[in-house]
């Protein structure tokens, strides 16, 4: 190559670094065709083409979405190109994240008038809009040899020895809500001891909930332990999605030890139809089309719920509750002090 | 002396590098500078994280589960490329396509498999569960296709007739192949080596999910850092590190592979290979294919298996079930299957433009400059898929907004691939017999037609072999793609891990089916770009 070649790539490397360090952020918000907004959420949302296709009918505004991860990667992601959005609309972060994203200042504000439908337990301030929950909670073989755990503190009973599966908080989101779940539980004081309690009774824990409940546990497939920690939902999916037709779930959820997580949209450019797409969301058609598609509970009460998620599963009338601000704060302590006691 | 003579002159291979320097800036450097500088400028004290035990704890393992990875591979790939080579057979191509397709599957599928066989109620017997064997098992599963294709590119151009002639003189066949034809492979296995090391440098998922979780790459590390405690400057301050070990392993590299060029005669690819003659022959070749489809195809039966096990008895309820559209959550296959397509179409031909161009001006190119651009090319693949994956959503948005737009996928996989492309041409390109072209050039050919028609068909033999891996990243989702924001268009990886995200042995099945059909298009696709390689070039 000439020298006036190398120093032209030279230069281009140069530059690219340059402007990797100087580039200033201009917000120029999503780009986007004429009547469409754009909705970025997480891998698992799934909803009916009628029912997006019903909001552009009503509104004459397509939704285009985007998808980005799970909720944690949905959330850090927002907050990286909080500059500049690549959506208008944010759904899918969930309670255990809310507090990362509130204090970076992420939405902007929007009372939506269709909240009045919503339980107050759910509210989580003017900045975010409840649309979904689900429960991270045990779920427990039917036809296990123990009988089914009332609560937590149950599985530190030696009859219980060998039959627990969780993940690792570090890399699994229930993993992560169990772990919550016992905080609430036990308290600062006690949580660590109730977990050296499960080590002792041979808990096993999962890098992720695929390998936790189709490898480890026995409904799912070829595991040997009966207990996993799992969603409220599972036992209906299980049925539903069952090879041969099922009159009663394989698997019960045990409601002692939950922990509620809230999915929550939050505006993250101002336009009116961003608003609308949140009031929709919130509005019974989709709410109603939410638990077939996503398997969370819709947060509106007014919605009907689908007869399989009545008669298959029970949802705890108290489930674990830990303030926002306070996982923000100490999610990474316990993540390291789980760690520290459970994997070394 | 002018070793790597060209008839490609100065001005030409000037105007070559433009393209791949501008992918490279505008796709990597640019982005990846740019999110750790948003990073590393947040304040802090880096010198504790740089300090902490731990931290060098985590460095020497990834280090050495690497290094460990890649002498494995290396030591089962090299006596199959060899025999891919030399022999011809029948179902070669077929066998070929066969050991290919780990490469595209996703982790958590191979998981399965391995667990179903050497979990704690695995078919084996063996519990491997959460140790460092199984992780290098898979390494070796995922990246053996790597060495049998990138060495074995090569190794069909060397003339048999060297060893041969080695042997009559008296030379056992393995110190003929020892002193006459590994010198001639170092290229290929230097090639397939760095490739190799700096997969498993950066590897994620099986070190998560297969190691248990006693085990952390620096990969691991940073996701935690990034994902989890979204501390930023922890995650760049790791990135920093890792890219560090792959700057010095690729200037290592670079170094080694210039001061070791050989240059030989080639051979036309088709005379070289034949059938096996005689008992040793015939042996050899059988118990080398029948080992490495044994250790490869055993797990891809183990998920065709379960895949077709409905209600302890086989079926194809799975695959009915795939066709029937009963909730938003499924991706129709069909649909899957055209976006993994039309994605890995994409990308295999942004990655042989690319990186044919870049491996030209690596090739022919003379002095350091083109060294450096050799190494620079690498980067993207042992650079942790999350610091892409952030630095294209803090930098593709001017001056157009690429972040949500569809070409950010395949731009994603070609970055990955490119060094593949690279790999593979270069120590084709370089070992192309400069005598060839001085005559081609006495017989009144100009330089670009001497090179098109001297150099061209051999090199594009080689440009195929990276086509076809790129077109196999691409459908295996690799790169930063599971790190940006990205429109809704489900492949079948994702279709895969979507149904992975739910109870029911349905959806297990219906992964597992999705699994098997991404396993059949891999097999036919690389087939058929074998197939018109096969046929010399485009």
């Amino acid at each position: 190559m000439d020298r006036i070649t190398i120093r032209l790539i030279c230069l281009l490397f140069g530059f690219a670094l340059v402007a990797a360090a100087c580039a200033s952020a201009e917000p120029s918000g999503p780009v986007r065709g004429e009547g469409t907004v754009t909705l970025v959420t997480h891998d698992s949302f799934a909803i009916s083409e009628s029912t997006l296709e019903a909001f552009t009918a009503s509104t004459g505004t397509q939704v285009e979405v985007l998808t980005a991860g799970d909720a944690g990667l949905l959330t850090n992601q927002a907050i990286l190109t909080r500059d500049n959005p690549t959506a208008d609309v944010l759904y899918g972060i969930d309670n255990t994240f809310l507090s990362r994203a509130l204090d970076a200042d992420l939405f902007v504000d929007y009372e939506s008038p269709a909240l009045s439908a919503v339980p107050t337990s759910l509210h989580a301030g003017p900045a975010v809009t409840p649309i979904s929950f689900g429960d991270v909670c045990l779920n427990y073989d039917k036809a296990a040899a123990v009988p089914e755990p009332a609560d937590l503190a149950d599985l530190l009973k030696p009859e219980y020895r060998g039959t627990l599966v969780v993940e690792n908080p570090a890399t699994s989101s229930p993993g992560l809500a169990f772990l919550l779940a016992t905080i609430a539980e036990f308290g600062e004081a006690g949580w660590l001891d109730y977990w050296r309690g499960l080590v002792e009774n041979d808990v096993k824990v999962a890098p992720d909930w695929e390998t936790a409940y189709f490898s480890d546990f026995t409904v799912g497939g070829g595991g040997n332990r009966p207990i996993v920690v799992s969603y409220a939902s599972s036992p209906v999916a299980a049925v539903l999605f069952s090879e041969v037709p099922l009159d009663e779930a394989p698997s019960s959820t045990v409601t002692g030890g939950c922990f509620r997580q809230v999915e929550y949209a939050g505006m993250l450019v101002e336009s009116d139809e961003a608003r609308r797409l949140i009031d929709f969301m919130l509005g019974r058609e989709f709410q109603e089309d939410v638990p077939l598609n996503m398997f969370v509970w819709p947060a509106n009460s007014e919605a009907t719920l689908p007869p399989e998620f009545v008669e298959f599963t029970d949802i705890p009338a108290s489930p674990a509750a830990l303030d926002a601000k306070l996982i923000e704060a100490n999610r990474d302590r316990w993540i390291d002090e789980w760690t520290a006691t459970v994997l070394r | 002396m002018d070793r790597h003579g060209t008839a490609l002159s100065a001005r030409s291979l000037s105007w070559a590098a433009v393209v791949p320097t501008v992918f490279l800036a505008w796709f990597f450097l640019y982005p990846v500078g740019r999110i750790l500088w948003i990073s590393l400028s947040g304040g802090g004290n880096p010198i504790d994280l740089l300090t902490s035990v731990g931290l060098w704890d985590v460095v020497a393992f990834t280090v050495g589960q690497a290094l460990a990875s890649t002498m494995l591979t290396l030591l089962i790939g090299l006596p199959v490329a060899g025999v891919f080579a030399r022999f011809q057979f029948r179902f070669k191509r077929t066998l070929k396509a066969l050991i290919t397709i780990p490469f595209v599957l996703p982790t958590v599928v191979v998981a399965s498999a391995f667990l179903s066989l050497v979990g704690p109620r695995g078919v084996v017997g063996v519990n491997l569960e959460g140790t460092l064997a199984l992780i290098l098992i898979a390494h070796v599963f995922y990246n053996v296709a790597v060495v049998v294709r990138v060495v074995g590119a090569l190794w069909e151009t060397v003339d048999p007739r060297m060893e041969e002639a080695a042997t009559m003189l008296g030379a056992s066949r393995f110190t003929a192949f020892r002193s006459v034809t590994l010198p001639l492979l170092r290229p290929g296995l230097l090639a397939a080596a760095s490739l190799v090391f700096l997969f498993t440098f950066t590897s994620f998922g099986v070190v998560l999910i297969l190691g248990g979780l006693a085990f952390e790459t620096l990969e691991v590390a940073i996701y935690n850092r990034a994902i989890q405690a979204f501390d930023l400057q922890g995650a760049a301050l790791l990135s920093l590190v890792q890219l560090l070990g792959v700057g010095l392993t690729l200037g290592w590299y670079a170094h080694y592979q210039r001061s070791h060029a050989v240059q030989r005669s080639l051979s036309a690819p088709v005379q070289a290979a034949k059938p096996p003659t005689g008992l040793r022959e015939q042996l050899w070749v059988r118990l080398t294919l029948g080992l490495i489809v044994a250790f490869t195809v055993t797990p891809l039966l183990m998920l065709v298996a379960r895949s077709l096990r409905a209600g302890g008895e086989y079926s194809l309820t799975f695959y009915r079930r795939l066709a029937e559209r009963d909730t938003a959550f499924a991706v129709p296959p069909a649909e899957a299957i055209g976006n993994s397509m039309r994605f890995a179409f994409a990308a295999a031909v942004i990655a042989v433009v690319v990186g044919g161009l870049a491996a030209a001006v690596v090739a022919y190119g003379r002095g350091p400059s083109s060294r450096w651009f050799d190494a620079v090319l690498m980067l993207p693949l042992g650079t942790s898929a999350v610091t892409v994956g952030f630095g294209f959503l803090v930098a593709l948005d001017r001056p157009i907004d690429l972040r949500a737009s569809i070409w950010i996928i395949p731009i994603a996989h070609a970055l990955v691939a490119v060094p593949f492309v690279v790999r593979s041409a270069v120590p084709v390109m370089m070992t192309v017999q400069h005598r060839l072209r001085e005559a081609a050039a006495m017989l009144g050919a100009s330089p670009l037609r001497a090179f098109r028609e001297i150099d061209l068909p051999l090199v594009a033999r080689a440009l195929m072999v990276g086509a076809a891996f790129a077109f196999a990243i691409s459908l295996g989702e690799f790169g930063a793609t599971a790190f940006i924001v990205r429109p809704d268009n489900p492949t079948l990886p994702i279709a895969i891990e979507r149904f992975l995200s739910r109870p029911g042995e349905v959806n297990f099945g219906q992964a597992m089916a999705m699994a098997s059909i991404l396993m059949v298009i891999t097999a036919v696709s690389i087939g058929l770009i074998d197939h018109r390689r096969g046929r010399g070039g485009f």
